[in-house]
């Protein structure tokens, strides 16, 4: 029994004290306390905030867009490649989200310079394959240390931010080059859509390959110029995708692009050669158009490392970075949803 | 009486000790996880998952075998307030090796994600999807797991009090080693 006249042991006591205060303290370290300076998914979503802050209850980037469904037509070719049940010739259920690269839900179509769509594919064993493309043909920066950069360099008040950026990332030049060089178009049937970042697929037999997809466009190419586009008003995308796809169904063609031994699979900013192995897999028909607010798609994250048993991230660093950031952009959206406008079910739009 | 009379059974030792080490990692794994970008982000996830729907697993087989085995009587002279806090703390404990996983996995189910575990195994989702379902469990998964934490560091301090500074046995109830769980065995 205890001895309440002997002195307490205070090396006993001392000695839980700093065990308990390392485990604490390990995991304080774990959780980023001690490091201000790592870069965590709430540093990357927060910096997408425009100066007004971020619009509450919407996507924190790509917050403009809306909703589509579909079909998408497996042809049997992709299953050279990937054992994924939609790859199987058949027809496949198809969701997603046409949509513009801002942090502003209410930003005028003509002023955003990329376009892009998420896309959710559906196979009778219950999997999907969730996929967030845009129609720039690489990506602006190398890693996602340097994205966060761009984001900070492009709301800083330093006038000379930007240089500095474009430095120390001297990639994003090519970037600058393709915004300012590319045609615009009237309509999201027009624009491709690519993956960019590589993924690995496995077919049946095991055997792997790095891939990237594209969807492109089967509707003829109009090129308009960004003062034609400025007179058609704030939402003609939206409009003139509706009315088209309310006419006939609008198509894509699903192309995996397969790298060679060596490509840069690592980096999204670098094409891989033109003369890199293409196989289409099946064609893409959007067959309904549905406002955003009590649409299919305002309630999925169409995060890329959503994928179906035949395909897996590679050596890409961006999968996981896009994960981790889509993730806190749904936490906080959710949260905020009484901020969103949304319509009562039954309501007429 | 100083002692605890009893050792734990063996079957509920060696799950105690299996599920210390998945709690430990879990809580790292969770804290880390959402702190980073980087590629490791994907795998930590994955791994958090998996070992979530192991300890629900595991903490379901243990509270039958503790219902069907008991636990060694705390010694007769541990103060009141201690045994309350003995006692509650391990309701608690059990509440959370349960409740987290399910939360975890009516969270994902409430935002529409693919729950994979074990590198390809399918959970269905025990929910619809749902903002403020998402949200209210979102927070509550985050609250419980700091909560969960400063628990196991609370029942870690007074498992070591119980071996350094009282020396009644309660420790060893749970660390001998021994097969036998009738016998005390000597604390020093």
């Amino acid at each position: 029994m205890p001895d309440s006249r002997r002195s307490l042991p205070y090396g006993s006591l001392a000695l839980i004290a700093v065990i308990i205060g390392a485990g604490a303290s390990v995991f304080a370290y774990t959780a980023g306390w001690f490091s201000p300076q790592r870069l965590t998914p709430n540093k990357m979503v927060a910096a997408f905030a425009p100066p007004g802050g971020p619009d509450l209850g919407h996507r924190r980037n790509h917050a403009k867009g809306i909703c589509f469904t579909g079909t998408f037509d497996s042809n049997g070719a992709g299953v050279e490649l990937s054992k994924a049940a939609v790859f199987e010739k058949g027809q496949y259920p198809v969701l997603g989200r046409f949509n513009l690269a801002t942090a502003n839900a209410h930003a005028a179509d003509p002023t955003v310079r990329v376009r892009g769509i998420g896309i959710q594919f559906s196979s009778p064993d219950g999997q999907v394959w969730r996929s967030a493309m845009i129609d720039a043909p690489f990506f602006t920066v190398s890693t996602p240390q340097a994205f966060y950069g761009l984001l900070l360099a492009s709301r800083s008040k330093d006038p000379d931010a930007m240089k500095t950026f474009i430095a120390a990332n001297p990639e994003f030049a090519n970037f600058v080059a393709w915004a300012k060089s590319a045609p615009w178009t009237g309509s999201y049937a027009e624009e491709p859509y690519n993956s960019l970042d590589s993924f690995v697929m496995t077919n049946t037999d095991g055997v792997q390959h790095v891939v990237r997809w594209s969807l492109v466009p089967k509707a003829t190419v109009v090129p308009v110029s960004e003062d034609e586009l400025k007179k058609r008003g704030p939402n003609f995308l939206e409009q003139e995708i509706t009315q088209r796809v309310a006419s006939a169904p609008q198509r894509w063609t699903l192309v995996l692009t397969v790298a060679n031994p060596g490509d840069p699979t690592a980096d999204p900013t670098k094409e891989w050669p033109a003369d890199r192995r293409k196989v289409e897999v099946g064609t893409l028909s959007v067959e309904k158009i549905e406002a955003e607010r009590n649409g299919p798609c305002r309630d999925i994250n169409f995060d890329p490392t959503v994928l179906p048993t035949g395909i897996t991230t590679s050596d890409d660093p961006f999968p996981a970075a896009r994960s981790s950031a889509y993730a806190k952009s749904y936490d906080l959206r959710t949260a905020e949803a009484k901020d969103y406008p949304r319509t009562a079910p039954g309501a007429k739009p | 009486m100083n002692r605890a009379s009893e050792h734990f059974s063996p079957l509920q030792r060696v799950l105690h000790w299996i599920m210390a080490v998945c709690i430990l990692a879990m809580l790292f794994i969770g804290v880390g996880m959402v702190s980073t970008v980087m590629p490791k982000y994907l795998t930590l996830v994955s791994i958090h998952k998996s070992l979530g729907i192991a300890i629900l697993a595991l903490a379901l087989i243990r509270l039958a075998v503790r219902l069907r085995y008991g636990a060694p009587a705390l010694p007769l002279n541990l103060p009141e307030p201690m045994k309350l806090a003995a006692v509650l703390s391990h309701y608690a404990l059990y509440a959370l090796m349960i409740a987290m996983p399910l939360i975890g996995w009516g969270m994902m189910s409430a935002a529409d994600y693919p729950i994979v575990i074990f590198g390809g195994w399918r959970l269905p989702p025990i929910l619809p999807q749902n903002d403020s379902l998402h949200s209210l469990l979102w927070d509550a998964h985050y609250y419980l797991a700091f909560a969960f934490f400063a628990l196991v560091l609370l029942h870690i301090a007074a498992a070591l009090f119980h071996a350094l500074v009282r020396h009644d046995g309660v420790f060893e109830s749970m660390a001998s080693v021994s097969t036998d769980h009738e016998a005390v065995q000597p604390a020093e």
